[in-house]
């Protein structure tokens, strides 16, 4: 997983509540394409009119918008489906950070699991950088210390979960993390098959 | 004195194999579920990484999203996921896992065969790749919709690195009116309480009202809890849940569900608990419910008005406004009478038994509208069986629906199977996003016997002047 450390540039202003992961990238592309060759496909409902063309009036085909790194959105940004293709999609874009009120939990967890940061700030302060950025000026993002700078030199914090941070700041393999305490995850288990054999009895090959 | 325990919290504290400060734990998970879109992806990425899985005997697979529904189809029938289904085969082969495939007993929508085939028990740790997890919350399970990533942790370590989430109460009392189903009270209570409501918490649903629904209603009830925001949604387990589980293939016999039920009768939130958010909703004023717009909170009685942009403000009037765009429906007017095109009976959300005895009650005797498509795709090859063994799909059959093969079909239409462009489909799933069905589809979300009603009359209607 790609470290997560201090990230520059657009931000797209994409002010919707509750924008799903259906709309973020359809299945029927997960069902055929892979993880890298989404990017043509995200927002694919907006982005694109009915005849194939794309659409000039959505504002992620602004032309200084390409290659955004960051997206602006409103509240329960990625509710809906777990595919962890919405955050694969968002990355074929660009984007390593959303900066939204509040997310779908399992699209917030999926974020972290692909070295994205989604930021959570109060929906008017995420309106401020909406038209601060609206020209395409560029922010600055800094997981080290936690800030998020305007182009106008101003500066404001953002919180995350520390254990959160860590994992993105180093890109661990939460895979590798966990094998490490196999031990302790196998003692577990012959305690609990005593103690709750009903639960492992049934499914016993 | 410190506060008594929900019972999430008592689910969570029996399977922490590691506290990892902070809120975080390592956590056991007791049964995966694996389908083939998100289960092949998962099995492909241990395969890759040359990893094993932990213990093949929790896992279980069964193809669903991207198999066809149509009679007498195979894995073959829709070639663009063939691919998803032999690799689900393949993988569950290699490891070892036990395979449902299609035309065998316990093949189905996950969230359908799980509990159907007491794979699901109350007190176990469960996930699947699937948002519709939360589901299985109705038996009393701690169930996780998770993404790929975290699914192939889980078969790699059998636990996954959890946070607790806050916790949230949402008490219902009273009966529910005669044509008024746990699908209406579901989309009830998204759209009072909004599709973010739930974000962040895990939900437990208490009160008279669930109490008296069956386990498989409450199955219906906790597969919306996801259209709320949360991604678990749990119901403290009862007789009606041991007598549910008993005898099924999966469950614990004789001593052992003796033990498990002994155990199961502690389930259940103290009284001296505390929920971080506590909301209660008057189950009797629930009426006939359908959805409008493009997000499942955009929910209103089938006897009201489409909301008007004018008398919102901000950023929700340009939602209501794109939404009545989208979905080619007008401010103002009634619900009620809108003409549709399709019909949907299925999904993981209401295609069990129960569903379409209740769906087959009302479309007895009578005929689906001419210029209406309407199919009944049950959820699982168990329902099926059972369900043609009580002659439904003849019901079905001379009413003039479609009877298919189990799988997700047209709720997500992974396998091609789509409402076209600017149709409208009243369909009984739990998403009625944009493009859900299918692009510039347009989703209604209702129950089955609502369904069953609009199919009979062409439009939107009350089941109520029906029956």
């Amino acid at each position: 997983m790609q470290p997560f450390t201090i990230v520059s540039g657009a931000a797209v202003p994409f002010m919707r509540a509750n924008v799903d992961t259906d709309v973020i990238v359809r299945i029927e592309r997960l069902t055929s394409l892979p993880k890298d060759r989404l990017g043509p496909f995200a927002f694919e409902s907006l982005r694109y009119l009915p005849d194939g063309s794309l659409n000039p009036a959505c504002i992620l085909n602004a032309p200084r918008f390409q290659n955004a790194p960051f997206l602006l959105a409103g509240e329960n940004f990625g509710c809906g489906s777990s595919r962890e293709g919405a955050v694969w999609a968002l990355m074929c874009l660009g984007i390593r950070t959303v900066i939204a009120p509040s997310y779908g939990d399992i699209f917030f967890s999926n974020c972290f699991q692909n070295g994205v940061l989604p930021i959570r700030l109060p929906l008017d302060r995420v309106e401020a950088l909406a038209a601060q950025c609206a020209d395409g000026a560029p922010l600055t993002i800094d997981l080290k210390t936690q800030m998020i700078r305007a182009s106008d030199g101003a500066s404001q914090p953002f919180a995350i979960d520390a254990t959160r941070r860590e994992a993105l700041l180093s890109g661990l393999d939460g895979i590798g993390l966990t094998l490490r305490d196999d031990a302790e995850i196998r003692a577990w288990q012959e305690k609990d098959r005593v103690q709750r054999a009903w639960a492992w009895n049934p499914v016993r090959a | 004195m410190t506060a008594g325990s929900t019972l999430f919290d008592k689910i969570w504290d029996a399977h922490v194999v590691r506290d990892l400060g902070d809120g975080w734990a390592l956590l056991h998970i007791d049964r995966h579920l694996l389908h083939d879109l998100s289960g092949s992806a998962s099995l492909a990425d241990m395969a890759e990484r040359g990893l094993a899985v932990h213990d093949p005997d929790l896992a279980f697979a069964t193809p669903d999203h991207a198999v066809s529904t149509q009679p007498g189809r195979d894995g073959m029938t829709y070639v663009a996921g063939s691919k998803l289904w032999s690799a689900l085969r393949q993988g569950a082969q290699r490891f070892g896992i036990r395979l449902f495939d299609l035309g065998e007993r316990g093949q189905g929508i996950v969230h359908v065969m799980g509990p159907e085939q007491g794979i699901v028990l109350p007190g176990l740790t469960m996930i699947c790749g699937d948002s519709h997890t939360c589901t299985n919350g109705a038996l009393g399970a701690l169930a996780l919709g998770v993404g790929s990533s975290e699914s192939t942790h889980a078969l790699a370590t059998q636990t996954l690195r959890l946070q607790r989430p806050k916790h949230m109460r949402i008490r219902c009392d009273g009966a529910l009116v005669p044509g008024v189903t746990a699908k209406d009270l579901a989309l009830h209570i998204i759209s009072t309480l909004g599709a973010d409501a739930g974000v962040g918490h895990a939900i437990e649903y208490a009160g008279s009202t669930i109490e008296g629904l069956d386990v498989e209603a409450r199955l219906t009830l906790c597969n919306l809890t996801v259209e709320l925001g949360a991604r678990s949604g749990v119901i403290a387990p009862d007789q009606r849940t041991f007598d549910y589980v008993k005898g099924r293939r999966f469950a614990p016999q004789g001593a052992d569900f003796d033990a498990a039920v002994a155990a199961w009768r502690e389930l259940k939130t103290d009284a001296d608990a505390v929920f971080d958010r506590e909301e209660y909703i008057d189950a009797r004023l629930v009426a006939p419910t359908v959805t409008w717009g493009t997000s499942p909170e955009h929910a209103i009685a089938i006897d009201a008005r489409i909301p008007d942009p004018r008398g919102a403000t901000g950023q929700n009037a340009e939602a209501i406004a794109q939404a009545l765009d989208y979905m080619g429906l007008d401010a103002g007017a009634p619900i009620a009478g809108t003409p549709i095109d399709w019909v949907f009976i299925g999904s993981c959300t209401n295609s069990r038994l129960s569903d379409l005895r209740a769906a087959a009650d009302i479309a007895r005797g009578r005929q689906v509208a001419p210029n209406v498509r309407a199919w009944v795709v049950p959820g699982s090859e168990d329902v099926k069986r059972a369900a043609e063994a009580e002659g439904l799909h003849e019901v079905f059959a001379a009413a003039g629906f479609e009877w298919r093969e189990p799988g997700c079909g047209m709720c997500v239409a992974a396998n091609g199977e789509r409402v076209p462009p600017k149709a409208r489909c009243v369909s009984t799933s739990n998403r009625n996003f944009v493009g859900r069905q299918g692009p510039q589809a347009r989703t209604h979300l209702a129950s089955p016997a609502m369904a069953v009603a609009a199919a009979l009359t062409g439009c939107l209607s009350d089941v109520r002047t029906l029956a």
